[in-house]
């Protein structure tokens, strides 16, 4: 099979929906097996503003991959648990016989308060799951990435708020600009084994994460219901571009170059795919 | 199989050879037709010899070797006039204008007190002038065309202060506060606007600019601020071809104000 990205296995978290699936599918049509990891489950901070993904937005990742006639290896674990992660990546590899390509993408998005007024559960579920599941997933994967021998690349996901404060969104902001510093690290300590590392940086993305009441009331804050096509202007204003946000696929697009080997010496970069979110 | 860029035209500038050059063939290799310029003259100011007119008639064969269309004429960024009329018989001919890679430049090493102010005002004119005067040339027609893609390179001494480069790092830096500029100013037409940052390339401008070397040893502590973070010393152009390419189609239909470094991890360091 011929593909920007044939041959390569490609390792996901957050991979049950949203970004996650997008990315899995997009590599799947290049080409690429998958190794797919999602909680797949409410966590209790997240439930007030949008519902966890879920076991059968798993198994529909798996059955879009497939559809595709690529190998898929799905596994329901939380990035906050190191030995289930190393597990998953594990029985993965144990099946498609190797990983070339890490995507650390499942995170949380909590928001609302003043930074002086999170709470301590809700930092700590921010930052457990966006920086230190960031770090597990690399952590679970760099030993057999440099066994190999074959190089690789390794894409995290932050966001716009990796680049700019965003009032009343502390713990995801810190969390996003952390992922920054953690890849700048790895891509110097992984360099001479060519390991790349990089980061995406998407501006709001068409996903549950966003695409609710709760996010939509954080711009129009007087609304009781406030709706998807309210919210839209007032998204649009905080792009330069004429868009509200982004589709997953144009993240997934970005990903797929940095996965492939056309960016075989892309590494250290902040990929901003972002609308000119954070040039204005 | 369609391309990527299938059914855009791109407008390249210093497309004799090196980057330009394959810039245009990975463009052309995905379905795009070229406008090519390039001076095709030298510089009294400048150490190595500029792309020959059989360099240019080059890139117009492999162009063509691969079924596309390609326009290209001899003139100078630093023209504004030439510019323009190249860009109007193109698109004159090819019947439109999606992505401008404002690419044309020169490169000169010495220390700063051998900056002549004829180095200064070329480097300057041809790197940043230049890189201008070719989107202005451009962006009317990525207006009616509605929307489009300005990739500028730009270089990894438009992020750090290389030494022994000044004028070369006055100007490259100045390419991304006017890309920063008109990405935004240009956003509500959907006409993007990026710079690309390459690290050293394998092209007949780095092989040409002497005398780093040995400004270097003169100094230990200066080399590290060259090196790379991958194993690689300098890039092959298609390297910087595959992210200009990236930039040019569809597939970062939001990507704007991005500095993308295709480095090898030269400005983490």
């Amino acid at each position: 099979m011929s593909g920007r990205v044939a041959g390569k296995v490609a390792f996901i978290t957050g991979a049950a929906r949203g970004q996650g699936r997008s990315h899995a599918v997009r590599l799947a049509q290049e080409g690429a097996d998958i190794i797919a990891l999602d909680v797949a489950a409410d966590i209790e901070s997240v439930k007030r503003i949008y519902p966890g993904a879920t076991e059968a937005d798993l198994a529909e990742t798996v059955a879009q991959v497939e559809a595709l006639d690529r190998r898929i290896v799905a596994t329901k674990a939380d990035v906050r648990d190191f030995d289930a992660v190393k597990a998953a990546l594990e029985r993965g590899v144990a099946e498609l016989g190797h990983v070339d390509i890490v995507l650390a993408n499942a995170g949380i998005f909590l928001f609302g308060e003043p930074a002086h007024e999170v709470s301590e559960t809700d930092w700590r579920d921010v930052v457990d799951i966006n920086l230190t599941g960031v770090w597990q997933t690399c952590k679970a994967v760099i030993p057999r990435m440099i066994e190999q021998g074959t190089g690789g690349s390794i894409v995290i996901t932050s966001s716009t708020a990796g680049l700019k404060g965003t009032p009343y969104v502390a713990p995801y902001t810190a969390s996003k600009h952390a992922v920054v510093g953690l890849m700048r690290t790895l891509a110097l300590e992984l360099g001479p084994h060519r390991i790349r590392v990089n980061t995406v940086h998407p501006t709001g993305v068409a996903t549950p994460m966003i695409l609710n009441e709760a996010t939509f009331r954080l711009f129009l804050p007087d609304e009781e219901h406030p709706t998807q096509e309210q919210a839209a202007p007032i998204f649009a204003s905080t792009n330069a571009l004429p868009v509200p946000w982004v589709e997953p696929a144009d993240v997934s697009n970005a990903v797929l170059f940095l996965a492939s080997d056309e960016a075989r010496y892309v590494t250290g970069t902040e990929l901003k795919v972002d609308a000119g979110y954070t040039t204005r | 199989m369609t391309g990527r860029v299938e059914g855009k035209v791109a407008f390249v500038t210093g497309a004799g050879r090196g980057q330009g050059r394959s810039h245009a063939i990975r463009l052309a290799e995905e379905g795009a037709d070229i406008i090519a310029v390039d001076i095709l003259e030298d510089y009294a100011t400048v150490g190595y010899g500029m792309a020959t007119t059989a360099d240019l008639d080059e890139t117009v064969r492999a162009v063509e070797a691969l079924d596309r269309r390609i326009i290209a004429t001899k003139a100078d960024v630093r023209d504004f006039d030439a510019l323009k009329g190249a860009v109007e018989a193109g698109v004159a001919e090819l019947g439109r204008l999606d992505v401008v890679v404002a690419n044309a430049g020169i490169c000169t090493v010495q220390a700063w007190d051998e900056v002549t102010p004829e180095v200064w005002r070329d480097t300057l004119d041809t790197n940043l002038t230049g890189v201008w005067n070719s989107m202005v040339a451009g962006v009317p027609h990525l207006i009616a065309a509605g929307g489009g893609s300005i990739v500028a390179t730009s270089s990894t001494a438009g992020i750090k202060g290389l030494p022994y480069l000044a004028p070369y790092v006055a100007a490259k830096h100045g390419v991304v506060g006017v890309c920063r500029s008109l990405a935004n100013e240009l956003a509500r037409y959907s006409i993007r606007v990026n710079t690309v940052h390459p690290t050293g390339v394998d092209t007949p401008m780095a092989s040409g600019i002497g005398g780093l070397e040995g400004l270097i040893n003169s100094d230990p502590d200066i080399g590290p601020i060259f090196m790379n973070t991958l194993p690689v010393e300098s890039l092959d152009p298609r390297e910087i071809s595959n992210a200009v390419l990236f930039l040019a189609s569809d597939e970062s239909r939001y990507v704007t104000g991005l500095e993308f470094t295709v480095d090898a991890g030269n400005t983490i360091r």
